[in-house]
């Protein structure tokens, strides 16, 4: 049999909860964990008479992440009624937009573990209404929990740009990124804050023609790993169906599967892309959306910086590596507070290696932002200076990190008070290597005779001194004297 | 007592020379005398309306505020949500429904101190020109029990016309207000859309459906618009004051409109009965004697409008009432197979023919593959129809038609033949479509003794010109004062 070649292809749908005070078309606060059907009320449960208003604020922080996607957004939307029977769509209609969405032909662009990016092509951006969620319990009935019915959602299409797993949970990743600078979601995946739905297939190519597999689409992933594992499996599962029986893609062969998270597959759902009819008409009680000039400004004003921007210029401005910088953006927050401190002239590398090695260690440990550990942006610079100046150890600093944040003190205090300034001073110093260089002749002797050992033992000798010193030595004047005394 | 109209009493309540008590109690023994005969109401509330009758009067008596309709004994079409009652919309399968909230005219008039009697017939879900497609009951025309009220308000145009209230709210999606007041001898008004709140309305089709007043007098009418219509943020489709400012209907009501120019579509109006054609060119007279010019203008779609309603309107239905699936609330089936069951069975058995009917229509319209020739179609030639009003409106003040090709028909005759009655709305529906005011007033009465009503059409957010024309023929008439003979039973 010949080799196989094949291309992935992916697009994808995303699912993004917006974190509005209340829902989308209803007064109710947004819930998570609450008793079930506890924040509802008429208009969200579909009561008879009742009318919907749409949450302004939804709406703008949907042309917000639009913004950020680089979409072109509709100066006129409107909103349409999407028809389908199922018990946690209390309406049996879902508001969403259909074919005036309030944005479109964007594009993300999406960091690769490379270091290069990649361009992803966004199709629309739209809001819309969650449903709510069955309950199987056991026995002969399902219940329905209507408390997520009507939270804001906003729903991402992707072009079939990404040609492997890894890229779509790069994306997914990067558009988790993007929402949270924007402040518009948390995405917290535990939540159900995003949920996926890639579209799969393959082109491959045998004999040297190209054959396409039929398309898949994988419904309601609500993890990283779940969407990269269901897109690894799906690969493997297509290449192994078109050898057994060489479907292709053809008119209405898409079909739907879910993931099976305990066994790690996709379990078929809908074999047929069956006509589903959704008839969609204008939603009749609500008014279209018109977006003015000014009111877009305003919108576009609460703009920032966005992740991927952040992360090239930090590389590029500060010399960061492409990791670090990745590291620095993850959240807005600790971005933003490096810059504060490079601003306050922290040392770029230095803040970097204090912020990615012990202030998001420390932050982690107590579940909050490096913004919130109580240290000013001026401190963390003047321990940085002071770490680049010699006055203290890079162990040392971490040590005084801590303390800052524990004691709220400044850096040169906490110093002082424990004793971790380095010793620089010379003749003080000279003593002490005098001392070592007498207690250890035999490494004397290896430094001397030059070749291989030479340099171990001049390891070993600063060591010691580092030792007496209680690592309060300059290793850098101590290495100057013991050259000088060995030479 | 019930010669008064509703504002003659609310004055005598007002200054202590009747009380609410005493009109609510007359209400409920002219009740228990002819309303089994009538069948106007589907729920009647006698203790929570003499309760609030004797609130009334006592803050009366002790010199403190009362709102606009104090003590007046009203009705309520029920297809309006009231957290007392059941919200049945004359189904089955919203018969045992208990709405958590009231709607906004509701709370309307309660604020404004009126006494509510209790919750009036309708065709199924207000899908209907007769009242006869509802689920719970038949209503009959007071004027001859034999025949219809019209409908869907014909629990309430029957009730106000019987005596059974003092005025009533109805809903009008194509000539439901207007078309049993006309065949009741009544007033009804149906206000343009976005004047009224519809929040709590159980909608039917949701881009045509309003509220409006049915009443006994024009003056009544001014009285009910005074109390229900405002903005309403919770309704988006409702129009800011600062957009169209609600006036005091009352303030000039009896200010006729000078140089009062009307005008008539003749080829329409030539489909009407001659006994109705008849009224017409009589009303025509009265105006001209009171000084008005007649024009006559051309409407080029109006030929569509009864085509482009049914798709409009089934669709919105379609979608309106696919909510009612047995699984939130309302009747559900015994003992479904599946879930799949828990719908189609309840919804099978829930429903009545005309409801079902409009939904398989409006599905159809909404269908993939006919969405374009039969929902856009219908929404372009709406457009084409308000076009031709706003054309009409630049040469005249205000249009004159009949309000129904016949006077009340018999009870039976037409339920089988749903096309016929379809096309009964032929006057009213456009006037939906164009989303302007419409007002019925009684014009005179046919040889069988049955009432004809009056057609007056104005530009939207005019019903207070509108009300000031009709009010201009109500003093020159009395066929308002006429009272059905049942009666005085």
């Amino acid at each position: 049999m010949s080799e196989l070649e094949y291309k992935v292809i992916v697009g994808l749908e995303i699912h993004v909860h917006l974190c509005t005070k209340t829902k989308m078309f209803c007064g109710c606060e947004l819930s998570f964990g609450e008793e079930a059907n506890s924040k509802v009320c008429p208009v969200c449960l579909g009561m008879p008479g009742v009318l919907p208003v749409m949450n302004k604020q939804a709406f703008e922080y949907a042309v917000l992440v639009a913004l950020a996607l680089n979409c072109e957004i509709a100066k006129f939307t409107k909103w349409d009624r999407k028809g389908y029977y199922y018990p946690d769509l209390p309406k049996n209609y879902q508001i969403s937009q259909y074919d005036l969405p309030l944005s479109r032909n964007g594009f993300i662009e999406m960091p690769l573990e490379s270091g290069k990016s990649k361009r992803i092509r966004i199709i629309r951006a739209h809001l819309e209404e969650d449903a709510g969620k069955n309950l199987h319990a056991t026995g002969n009935f399902s219940q329905v929990d209507l408390n997520r019915a009507g939270t804001p959602l906003l729903e991402i299409v992707t072009e079939p740009d990404m040609n492997s797993a890894a890229e779509v949970r790069a994306l997914a990743g990067e558009l988790q990124r993007i929402v949270r600078y924007l402040g518009v979601s948390e995405a917290d995946m535990q939540k159900g804050h995003m949920r996926f739905e890639p579209n799969v297939n393959l082109v491959i190519t045998k004999d040297g023609k190209e054959y396409k597999t039929p398309i898949v689409e994988v419904k309601n992933l609500n993890s990283f790993r779940a969407l990269e594992r269901s897109i690894e499996y799906e690969i493997g599962r297509q290449v192994e169906h078109f050898l057994e029986t060489g479907e292709v893609m053809e008119m209405g062969n898409k079909s739907t599967r879910g993931w099976d998270d305990g066994k790690e597959v996709t379990v078929l759902q809908r074999e047929k892309e069956e006509a589903h009819d959704y008839r969609y008409f204008p939603e009749p009680d609500l008014v279209p959306v018109e977006l003015t000039g000014q009111w877009l400004e305003d919108i576009k004003s609460r703009l920032c910086e966005l992740p991927i921007k952040r992360q090239m210029r930090f590389v590029t401005d500060y010399g960061l590596s492409e990791y670090d910088a990745g590291v620095l953006t993850a959240e807005r927050a600790t971005g933003k507070f490096f810059d504060e401190v490079v601003k306050a002239g922290g040392e770029p590398k230095r803040v970097c290696n204090l912020l990615t090695q012990v202030g998001l260690k420390l932050a982690n440990e107590k579940g909050c932002s490096v913004t919130e550990l109580g240290v000013k942006p001026s401190a963390l610079a003047q321990l940085a200076e002071m770490v680049e100046a010699s006055m203290v150890s890079a162990t040392a600093s971490t040590t005084i990190f801590e303390e800052m944040v524990k004691t709220g003190k400044g850096p040169e205090i906490i110093a002082k008070e424990l004793d971790l300034i380095q010793k620089s001073d010379a003749g003080e110093l000279e003593k002490i290597v005098e001392q070592v260089l007498a207690e250890n002749r035999k490494a004397v002797g290896d430094v001397k005779s030059g070749g291989k050992k030479s340099k171990k033992a001049m390891s070993f000798l600063l060591g010691q001194v580092m030792q007496k010193t209680k690592g309060q030595a300059n290793p850098k004047i101590v290495s100057e004297i013991l050259s000088k005394k060995l030479n | 007592m019930d010669w008064l109209s509703a504002k003659e009493l609310r004055d005598k309540i007002r200054n202590g020379q009747s009380s609410s008590v005493e009109a609510t109690n007359a209400v409920f023994e002219h009740i228990a005398k002819i309303e089994p005969t009538i069948g106007a109401y589907i729920s009647t509330f006698e203790k929570s309306a003499l309760d609030k009758a004797k609130e009334v009067d006592n803050r009366i008596s002790k010199g403190g505020p009362v709102g606009e309709l104090a003590g007046v004994p009203v009705a309520i079409k029920d297809n309006m949500c009231t957290t007392f009652g059941a919200t049945t919309c004359a189904s089955k399968i919203l018969e045992n429904f208990y709405s958590p909230y009231n709607a906004m005219v509701v709370d309307k008039l309660l604020a404004a101190d009126a006494v509510i009697v209790g919750k009036t017939n309708l065709d199924e879900f207000a899908m209907g020109s007769s009242t006869e497609n509802s689920g719970l009951k038949q209503t009959v025309n007071p004027w001859d029990t034999s025949r219809v009220p019209g409908g869907s308000s014909g629990g309430s145009a029957a009730a106000v016309a019987a005596r059974l209230c003092f005025a009533a709210l109805g809903s009008d999606t194509g000539g439901s207000i207007r078309q049993p007041a006309s065949l009741c001898g009544v007033v009804g008004l149906k206000p343009t859309y976005g004047r009224i709140s519809r929040f709590g309305l159980v909608a039917y089709g949701s881009s045509l459906d309003q509220i409006g007043p049915i009443t006994r007098t024009v003056g009544d009418c001014a009285l009910m618009m005074n109390v229900i219509a405002s903005y309403d943020p919770a309704d988006s489709t409702s129009v800011d004051e600062g957009t169209a400012p609600v006036p005091d209907y009352l303030e000039k009501l009896n200010e006729p409109i000078r140089k009062l120019k009307i005008a008539i579509v003749p080829e329409f109006v030539a489909g009407a009965d001659k006994q109705v054609q008849e009224a017409l060119s009589a009303a025509l007279d009265i105006y001209k004697g009171l000084g008005a010019e007649i024009i006559e203008i051309e409407m080029a779609h109006l030929d569509y409008a009864i085509a482009a309603y049914y798709v409009i309107a089934t669709a919105e239905a379609s979608s309106n009432l696919a909510r009612y699936d047995g699984v939130h609330y309302g009747y559900r089936t015994k003992d479904p197979k599946d879930y799949i069951e828990v719908y189609s069975k309840s919804r099978a058995e829930g429903f009545g023919k005309e409801v079902k009917r409009r939904i398989m229509l409006g599905t159809y319209a909404l269908s993939s593959g006919y969405y374009d020739a039969y929902y856009l179609k219908a929404l372009k030639v709406r457009n084409l129809i308000r076009g031709d009003f706003t054309k009409a409106f630049e040469r005249c003040d205000c249009i004159l038609m009949p309000v129904s090709p016949t006077t009340a028909f018999k009870i039976g005759e037409k339920v089988d033949d749903p096309l016929t009655m379809y096309l009964s709305d032929i006057y009213t529906i456009a006037v939906n479509l164009a989303g302007i005011p419409g007002i019925s007033i009684p014009c005179g009465f046919d040889g069988e003794n049955l009432p004809i009503g009056l057609q007056i059409l104005s530009p939207a957010f005019s019903e207070d010109r509108l009300l000031r024309i009709a009010r201009m023929f109500e003093k020159e008439t009395d066929w308002h004062r006429k009272r059905p003979a049942i009666i005085n039973q």
